[in-house]
């Protein structure tokens, strides 16, 4: 019995490897999600020149052999900034997906479990919960609870709750009336049991697919709250803060500018494609649905 | 119809209510005492009681709160705290930035995508339409405000075209307040058009597919025609829903390009709010944009409603 369990999984991971090696958009968006997370690793043992260090004599300079993407105001690396800014990103957006997954699905589960008044109030939530800007709550919530990446991390995994529910209610709903469902209700399983062992499985891709969108949003809004000030702090570096430091120096060294925006465009596109490319990869059904 | 509309209204004003009421109580346990910050350090502390009793900060949470609700069912928003001037008039002076930047960015976001969504659809498949979504790709990856700094560095600070920032007043005359406001309007539509071109391209391709397009093509109407009046009108129901969802997004994601660019627009003034503690002004505006949202997507349902019968029965 597990041997032939174990022998189906083995064909699963086939037939996906098979589609992967077709699909383009996931081969670019896995290889650059794989580049942005080995840097981010490098850096934390090891970058280039030190980002604490500051080093008058050589600020402002263009990219040279020595300093690939040229150095800021104070003389410091911007690729060794870049490095260690990509941390931040990640772990930002990382955990605020987190949030959302772990918050919502469970929610979202319950909801088309139990159907009834529990699904219609969770259903007004949520819509109350869209009806608010997200990037300006975000804003007022770091704002007010004072900025930091803590803070930040909270202000953008609320918003990722009701898209995870949403979507894992959505697609157990869709469940619930299967046969093999029916099977294991017959078989004497509760609710949460038969949602543990059977919806979720099933509904794990989709919100694989989710979650790399949900990351690649939630890049962008840790880009906008450090922008304005409301992200990481110093002496953490960050790929927004960057940014608004460059915007002071624009007239006289736009170059600063460039490499942090390349930086979230890649990172950003990366992960829009291979969002894209798992969702056909993982099943052509879903490919409508966006 | 009248049934469907007046259960939708109903649900709008139950959300209002419920959005009014997060807004109040999460501000209300915000650290920090507005009539201490309004005082500061150096007050003592009779002051600081006396302007709280002034600025009815004793009363009840729950008092505070229902009174808040009917002055704003009244057009009343409250006073802000720092300005001593009604908050509607604070907002009023700030909205005709916010909402014109809002609207040119929505019509500049719709004046590209909505050709480039036609252009791809018809021609699936080609080059064309591969370069054209892998450029949507990348207006989705670019943040807005980003884009906005390169903007103001090439026509602001090389070109010398428009201004890089700041904004004269509509009392300047027309041609000065659209130079301010096009860097900007440019930087928001950028993301929204690429969005927008792939939903039309997608809900165009859709269409295309279905069968009574078949059918048209089938009688032997030309392509062209098949395309603009069968195709295209059914295409745009998707097409309208994330253009009213966009509007309220780009009402409220001015926020940051408005700091890009020193525009004084609703961004600026609910971030000076933040910053000075005065809450009745942030709570004002974010209600303000809750129901602009709730609002336009009751306006987009009922229009669906009317033109689709079968949608009303839901």
């Amino acid at each position: 019995m597990t041997d032939h369990l174990v022998a189906a999984e083995h064909e699963d991971w086939r037939l996906f490897l098979k589609k992967a090696r077709a699909n383009r958009s996931f081969q670019a968006g896995a290889a650059i999600t794989l580049l942005i997370v080995f840097i981010a690793a490098v850096s934390l043992i090891w970058t280039p020149y030190d980002v604490a260090k500051l080093s008058i004599p050589d600020r402002l300079q263009g990219p040279s052999w020595s300093h690939w993407f040229g150095t800021d105001h104070f003389g410091r690396d911007i690729f060794s900034m870049i490095m260690e800014g990509s941390r931040n990103s990640i772990a930002v957006a990382l955990i605020a997906v987190g949030i959302g997954i772990g918050i919502g699905v469970p929610l979202g589960c319950w909801a088309a479990a139990r159907r009834g008044w529990i699904d219609e109030v969770f259903m007004r939530t949520s819509d109350i919960i869209f009806a608010f800007p997200a990037l300006l709550s975000a804003v007022m919530i770091t704002a007010i609870f004072g900025p930091g990446a803590v803070n930040a991390i909270i202000a953008i995994g609320i918003f990722n709750i009701p898209v995870f529910a949403r979507v894992a209610r959505g697609a157990a709903l869709s469940l619930w009336p299967r046969e093999f469902i029916l099977a294991a209700r017959a078989s004497g399983k509760g609710p949460a049991r038969i949602t543990a062992e059977h919806i979720l499985p099933n509904i794990a891709n989709l919100l694989l697919v989710q979650g790399t969108i949900q990351f690649s949003l939630g890049i962008l809004a840790e880009a906008g709250l450090s922008y304005v000030g409301l992200g990481a702090q110093p002496p953490a570096t960050s790929w927004g803060r960057m940014l608004a430091e460059a915007q002071t120096m624009m007239a006289i060294a736009p170059q600063m500018a460039i490499a942090p925006g390349i930086a979230i465009i890649v990172t950003v596109l990366g992960l829009n494609l291979l969002g894209d490319g798992l969702r056909d990869v993982l099943d052509p059904k879903l490919r409508r649905e966006r | 119809m009248l049934a469907y509309t007046a259960r939708r209204l109903l649900i709008v004003l139950v959300t209002l209510l419920v959005a009014s009421a997060i807004v109040f109580f999460v501000l209300e346990i915000v650290p920090g005492d507005p009539a201490r910050l309004m005082l500061g350090l150096n007050a003592t502390e009779d002051a600081v009681r006396a302007l709280r009793e002034q600025m009815g900060l004793n009363e009840p949470v729950l008092t505070r709160y229902l009174s808040w609700l009917s002055g704003m069912a009244r057009g009343d928003f409250g006073e802000s705290l720092t300005y001593s001037v009604p908050v509607t008039e604070l907002i009023a002076d700030r909205i005709v930035v916010s909402l014109p930047l809002a609207l040119l960015a929505l019509g500049l976001s719709t004046a590209i995508a909505i050709p480039v969504g036609i252009f791809t659809a018809a021609r699936r498949g080609t080059r064309a339409d591969t370069a054209a979504m892998a450029g949507t790709q990348l207006g989705i990856a670019i943040p807005n405000f980003w884009f906005a700094l390169l903007l103001v560095y090439v026509f602001a600070v090389t070109l010398q075209w428009v201004p890089a920032g700041g904004f004269p007043g509509w009392d300047e005359g027309l041609w000065p307040g659209l130079r301010a406001l096009i860097l900007p309007a440019i930087a928001l539509a950028l993301p929204q058009a690429a969005i927008l071109a792939r939903v039309a391209r997608s809900a165009l391709l859709e269409t295309l597919a279905e069968d009574y397009i078949r059918t048209a093509r089938a009688k032997g109407l030309p392509a062209n025609i098949v395309l603009w009046r069968h195709a295209l009108r059914n295409a745009m129901i998707p097409v309208l829903t994330i253009l009213g969802l966009q509007f309220a997004f780009l009402l409220a994601g001015t926020i940051i390009i408005e700091n890009v660019f020193f525009l004084p627009g609703l961004g600026q003034l609910v971030f000076q709010a933040i910053n000075q503690r005065d809450l009745i002004v942030v709570e004002g505006v974010v209600v303000l944009l809750v129901g602009t949202v709730v609002i336009v997507n009751f306006l987009v349902d009922l229009a669906y409603a009317w033109a689709d019968p079968r949608l009303r029965r839901r």
